[in-house]
């Protein structure tokens, strides 16, 4: 069996005593793109984190390219290729958007290519070209969006994790920031998408896990997108 | 003395205390830790200019230097474990620290003091106009502007200071971009020691006597000028300094003479009058206008 892009081993996650995710075992395939969705509380974020490298896992394995993550910090796990758009993007609004960019660029392997990269995300993303010297608070909730998206890009990572990128935004802009998605995607990156809002992410991903309690629950593919019923029946714990 | 004397000294000695509330800025800003250290770098290169007095100036302001960054990078090894700590922890810390190196001072060189005799040509007095200038304070406001300046450019134009930056405004999002803490504590460090180490030089020509509390009677004003400017940008810190420099050698020359013994409990009286007023700094700015949905 090839070497899956991100595998993940019965991960148990806690805080303090608190287990946040217990048991969660997930493998994604190169050029894959993952959904992972649930209820708040539900342990996606704790996941990404502990992808990242913030939380140590409690139990279990991650492998990254079949590399163990284990032990290695975050700067190390992002240089080795892991690019995370954050929960409520989490751009500086008091930098600049090319700041914000320059930022997604100390995550890099290499410098070579960097202007490549930048030029590249630049004809992805409208605020990128326009806004470059305009401080990053000003700009809307769907820019910010783009801006934390694209600066995750420049780092050129090989594994992609989107942490609710629908988060507050109107339905018109989340449209907006999946037809983008489907772009990455179509450039080969393997993308993780975590997402409250399980519509967008069933109907995007080509597998959707739903998390609850800490645990997997069901898996659904793009087929179901329009069964509400049954994602709905899986958040609440009901088989 | 004339208003106009008054003012240029109360700018030099501004000038030398924002150099030193930069440095402690700069540290805080990418470590959230308040270095109450920070004076024994300026005592440490007190002494280092103290003991090379007989040797050639440039050796003095090296031996300065070389001892200041020295033990500025020491103490970024020292306060690493820190990093995940208590803000109490920290604290207590530094101040241990602090006193531990005041007591190796005293251990090391005596209560007496020692007496810094390099560069005593800038005590001499230049005449401009009617006002009589020594020129330390001319010196003072250039080389300290001149400082101020370059590690402003530093922080704004280069990839270190932009990652500063970015660590001082969100710690966690820097670091999942990759953002290595250690590296930007150590670049932190580095500056706050350069900037350290021309404050001593500046310093000793106009308070020559150095005994082991000679930068820890420098820093506690300094580091209340830190607060009552704003301690969560650097902007605001360094002018806080300055502020308290500035009102430190006004308030010098306006005490009569024999009030002069109550310069600093003139000084927090105005400290606290300021942190009445405005709770979060005097140029703090307000937050909401960066807060967006």
């Amino acid at each position: 069996m090839a070497e899956a892009m991100l595998e993940i081993r019965d991960l148990e996650l806690r805080y303090g005593s608190v287990p946040a995710v217990r048991g969660l075992s997930l493998r994604i395939e190169r050029g894959e793109v993952v959904g992972l969705v649930g209820p708040n509380g539900a342990g996606k974020t704790s996941t990404l984190l502990a992808i990242m490298g913030v939380v140590q896992p409690y139990r279990g394995e991650i492998l990254h390219a079949g590399r163990p993550l284990a032990g290695l910090g975050t700067d190390a796990i992002v240089r080795s290729g892991v690019a995370l758009v954050p929960e409520g993007r989490q751009i500086f609004p008091e930098l600049t958007v090319e700041e914000n960019l320059r930022l997604g660029l100390v995550g890099r392997r290499s410098p070579d290519g960097a202007a490549e990269d930048v030029a590249r995300v630049a004809a992805l993303f409208p605020v990128v070209r326009e806004d470059r010297h305009r401080p990053a608070g000003v700009l809307s909730g769907g820019q910010q969006q783009q801006l934390a998206i694209a600066r995750a890009l420049v780092a050129r990572p090989d594994l992609l994790l989107l942490d609710e990128p629908s988060l507050g935004l109107a339905p018109a802009v989340v449209d907006d920031v999946f037809a983008v998605l489907a772009e990455i995607r179509e450039s080969g990156v393997t993308i993780l998408l975590v997402e409250q809002r399980a519509q967008f992410a069933v109907g995007f991903a080509d597998r959707t896990h739903v998390l609850a309690n800490g645990e997997l629950r069901l898996t659904l593919t793009p087929a179901d997108a329009d069964d509400t019923a049954r994602i709905t029946a899986a958040y609440f714990g009901r088989p | 003395m004339s208003a106009l004397q008054t003012l240029i000294d109360a700018i030099a000695l501004g000038t030398i205390y924002a150099l030193v509330a930069m440095g402690i800025g700069l540290v805080f800003g990418v470590m959230r830790l308040v270095n109450f250290a920070h004076g024994e770098l300026i005592t440490a290169g007190a002494y280092a200019l103290a003991l090379t007095n007989h040797l050639p100036l440039v050796v003095s302001l090296v031996a300065c230097f070389g001892v200041v960054i020295a033990l500025a990078l020491a103490m970024d090894v020292t306060y690493r474990p820190l990093r995940t700590t208590t803000p109490t922890t920290m604290l207590v810390t530094t101040f241990a620290v602090s006193f531990l190196l005041q007591a190796v001072a005293l251990l090391a060189f005596g209560a007496r003091g020692e007496n810094v005799g390099v560069l005593p040509e800038l005590n001499r007095a230049v005449a401009i106009g009617d006002l009589r200038v020594r020129w330390v304070t001319l010196v003072s406001i250039a080389v300290g502007a001149v400082l101020l300046g370059a590690t402003a450019a530093v922080l704004a134009r280069t990839d270190i200071g932009l990652q500063m930056r970015a660590a001082a405004m969100n710690a966690r999002t820097a670091r999942l971009l990759g953002v290595r803490a250690s590296t930007v504590i150590r670049f932190a460090f580095l500056l706050a020691g350069i900037l350290a180490a021309s404050a001593t030089v500046l310093l000793t020509v106009q308070r020559p006597l150095v005994t082991p509390s000679y930068g820890f009677q420098l820093v506690i004003p300094a580091l209340v000028g830190v607060v009552v400017g704003g301690m969560d940008r650097l902007v605001s810190a360094t002018l806080g300094g300055f502020a308290v420099g500035f009102a430190a050698a006004v308030l010098g020359d306006v005490l009569p003479a024999d009030g002069r013994v109550f310069l600093d409990t003139a000084l927090f009286l105005l400290v606290i009058l300021v942190l009445l007023a405005r709770p979060s700094g005097l140029f703090a700015r307000s937050r909401a206008a960066w807060e967006r949905l």
